[in-house]
C-alpha cells in the first residue's frame, strides 16, 4: 500500500477526529461542570448545520459569517434551555435531565423536520476553500486543511481561556466544588447557563463545519452522539485533554477500520471503548475528585 | 450593636431534625465560639446561616436586614465569609487563584497581599501551585487568608485547628486576634476547648437542636460543671 495512501487516510482520519473533539469538548465540559449528560448535544450540532444552510443560502452570507454567526446562535439557543429548562432540574437526581434532554433531542429533529422536510440539505464546501493543496509529499483537499487548522486553534484557545483567564477560572471552581464557589459569592446559576451556552456553541460550531463534507439532514445529530459519548468516556468524563486525545485516536480507528476491515468498523471502537475501560475506569484522563 | 440574630431556627436533613430552634446573637465585632458535641449540629448551623441548608422555620437576620432563603452568594456578598471544616479550596485553580476569588465576587479587597503573605508566608511560596497539592495546613491556611482577602465582615470558621501542628494552632490564634482587633466578627466553631478559650469572649453551647447556655469566656472556664455535662470535657 502506498504510503500517500495511508497518509491522506491518516489527515482523514484527523479531520474526523477534529469533529469528534469539538463535540465532545463541549460535552465533557458540561458533564464536569453541571452533572448534566446531555443527550441533546447531538441535536445542537445538526441546529449548527442547518443555521450555517439558513445563514448561507436564505441570507446569502459567506462562510466565514457562517463560522462566527452559527455557533453564536446554537449558544443562545443552548443558553435559553439551559435557564428554562435544564437548570430547574439540579437538584434532582441525575436522570432527570438525562430524560429532558432525550426528550428535546426528538424535539428539536421533530422541529427541524417540520421546516425544512426530512430529506436534507446541500451544502456545498465555500469556494475560497475549494481543491486541493500540495503539502510537498501529498496533495490534500483544502477545506479539510482548514477544519484541522481551526479546531487546532480552538483546542489551543479554549484551553487557554480555561486555564489563564478569570471566567476560566470561574468554570473550573464551579466544576471543583459548584456549592463553595456559591457561597465565596459567585454566581454560580449564570456560570452555569454560560458553560451550557459554551457547550452549546462548540456543537454548533462542529457542526458548521461538518455542514460541507457531510449531509445537511435531521438526523445527522443522532447518528453522531453515540459516537461522541464514546470519545468523553473514552477521554474520562469532564477532561478537555482527554476530549481531545480520544476524539484524535476515534477518528484514526473509524477511518483506518473502514479501509483495512470495513464490517468491523461499526464495533471496533466499542471493543476500543471497553478494552480502555477495563485498565482505565476513568477513562484516560477521568477527574479524580480532589476529597475523594 | 447586633450583626447576626438566628430566631428560633429549626433545619433538617430529609427526615432527620437537626436544629430544633436555635437562638443566638453575635455583636458587630464580637470572637463567640460555638461549642457543642460531634454531632450536635455546629457544622449545619453555619451551614444554615451561610444559606447553604434553607431553615425549616425561624428568621436569621443579618446588620439588622433578613437573610432567611437568600442564596448563599448573596448572603457572601453581604458579607459573610465562611470557612468550613473540609476547607473548600478549590483543587484545580492556583494558590494565587484560590486567594482572589471571593474578591472577584465580592468586588472588594480587605487586606493586601502583604499583609496576607506576612502572616502566611507558605502560601506566597507556592502561589502558582494548583490547590490540589496543597498539604492540609496550607490548605486551612488558604481557606482563612481568602475570607480576609474578601473584605468580609463576619466569619464563620468551622473548626480552623482541627487536624494542625500545635505550631500552626498558634499562628491562627495570632490571626484570629488580629482579625478582631480590625472589626471582624467572627463565630468560630472549635472541638479544641483550649483554643476556644484562649481567642473568644463568649461561648454558644449546642445541645439537643438548641442553644442551651451562653456565657462570657471567664465564667465557662469557671464552670467545669457545664463543660462536663454539655461538651463531656
Ligand atoms: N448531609 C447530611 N445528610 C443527613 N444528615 C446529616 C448530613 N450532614 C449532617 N447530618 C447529621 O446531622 C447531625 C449534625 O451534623 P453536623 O455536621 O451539623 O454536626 P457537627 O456539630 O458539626 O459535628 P462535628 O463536630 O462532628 O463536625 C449529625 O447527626 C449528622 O449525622
Ligand atoms: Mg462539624
Amino acid at each position: 500500500m502506498e504510503p500517500v495512501f495511508l497518509f491522506s487516510q491518516f489527515f482523514n482520519g484527523l479531520v474526523l477526529g477534529c469533529i469528534y473533539v469539538l463535540l465532545s469538548l463541549g460535552l465533557t465540559v458540561v458533564f464536569g461542570t453541571l452533572g448534566v449528560v446531555n443527550f441533546a448535544h447531538g441535536a445542537l450540532y445538526m441546529l449548527g448545520a442547518y443555521a450555517a444552510y439558513t445563514v448561507a443560502t436564505h441570507l446569502q452570507l459567506n462562510f466565514l459569517a457562517c463560522l462566527i454567526l452559527c455557533p453564536v446562535i446554537v449558544a443562545v439557543i443552548g443558553m435559553v434551555l439551559e435557564k428554562l429548562l435544564i437548570s430547574k432540574l439540579y437538584k434532582l437526581p441525575h436522570y432527570y435531565n438525562l430524560l429532558l434532554t432525550f426528550g428535546l433531542m426528538f424535539i428539536i429533529q421533530d422541529a427541524i423536520k417540520i421546516f425544512f422536510g426530512p430529506e436534507g440539505e446541500p451544502f456545498n464546501i465555500p469556494d475560497l476553500l475549494q481543491g486541493a493543496i500540495n503539502l510537498g509529499f501529498m496533495y490534500y483537499p483544502k477545506y479539510r486543511l482548514f477544519i484541522l487548522i481551526v479546531t487546532a486553534m480552538l483546542s489551543g484557545g479554549l484551553w487557554l481561556f480555561i486555564e489563564k483567564t478569570r471566567l476560566g477560572a470561574i468554570i473550573r471552581a464551579g466544576t471543583d466544588n459548584a456549592e463553595m464557589a456559591d457561597a465565596l459569592g459567585t454566581n454560580i446559576s449564570w456560570t452555569f447557563t454560560l458553560i451550557f451556552g459554551l457547550g452549546a456553541g462548540l456543537s454548533g460550531l462542529a457542526g458548521v463545519l461538518a455542514a460541507p463534507i457531510q449531509n445537511v439532514q435531521p438526523a445527522m445529530g443522532m447518528d453522531i452522539l453515540v459516537q461522541t459519548f464514546v470519545v468523553v468516556i473514552i477521554g474520562g468524563m469532564g477532561s478537555i485533554g482527554g476530549s481531545i486525545l480520544a476524539g484524535l485516536v476515534i477518528g484514526q480507528i473509524l477511518t483506518f477500520s473502514i479501509v483495512f476491515w470495513p464490517p468491523g468498523s461499526t464495533t471496533l471502537i466499542y471493543a476500543f471503548m471497553a478494552l480502555v475501560l477495563v485498565t482505565r475506569p476513568r477513562g484516560f484522563f477521568g477527574r479524580v475528585s480532589f476529597f475523594e | 450593636m447586633t450583626l447576626l440574630r438566628l430566631e428560633d431556627v429549626h433545619a433538617a436533613y430529609d427526615e432527620s431534625q437537626v436544629l430544633t430552634g436555635v437562638s443566638l446573637e453575635i455583636a458587630k465585632g464580637e470572637l463567640v465560639t460555638l461549642l457543642g458535641r460531634n454531632g450536635a449540629g455546629k457544622t449545619t448551623t453555619l451551614r444554615t446561616i451561610m444559606g447553604l441548608l434553607t431553615p425549616l422555620s425561624g428568621r436569621i437576620s443579618y446588620d439588622g436586614r433578613p437573610i432567611t432563603g437568600l442564596v448563599p452568594n448573596r448572603i457572601a456578598k453581604l458579607g459573610v465569609g465562611y470557612v468550613p471544616e473540609e476547607r473548600g479550596i478549590f483543587p484545580s485553580l492556583t494558590v494565587s487563584e484560590n486567594l482572589m476569588f471571593p474578591s472577584w465576587g465580592r468586588g472588594e479587597t480587605g487586606w493586601s497581599l502583604e499583609r496576607i503573605f506576612h502572616f502566611f508566608p507558605r502560601l506566597h511560596e507556592r502561589a502558582s501551585h494548583k490547590g490540589s497539592q496543597l498539604s492540609g495546613g496550607e490548605q486551612q491556611m488558604l481557606a482563612i487568608a481568602r475570607i480576609l482577602r474578601a473584605k468580609m465582615d463576619l466569619l464563620l470558621l468551622d473548626e480552623p485547628t482541627e487536624g494542625l501542628a500545635p505550631l500552626l494552632v498558634e499562628t491562627i490564634g495570632t490571626i484570629l486576634k488580629e482579625i478582631k482587633g480590625s472589626g471582624l466578627t467572627v463565630l468560630l466553631v472549635e472541638q479544641n476547648t483550649r483554643f476556644a478559650c484562649q481567642v473568644a469572649e463568649r461561648h454558644n453551647i449546642l445541645y439537643g437542636g438548641k442553644i442551651v447556655h451562653t456565657c462570657s469566656n471567664d465564667e465557662f472556664m469557671r464552670d467545669t460543671e457545664i463543660q462536663h455535662k454539655y461538651l463531656g470535657v
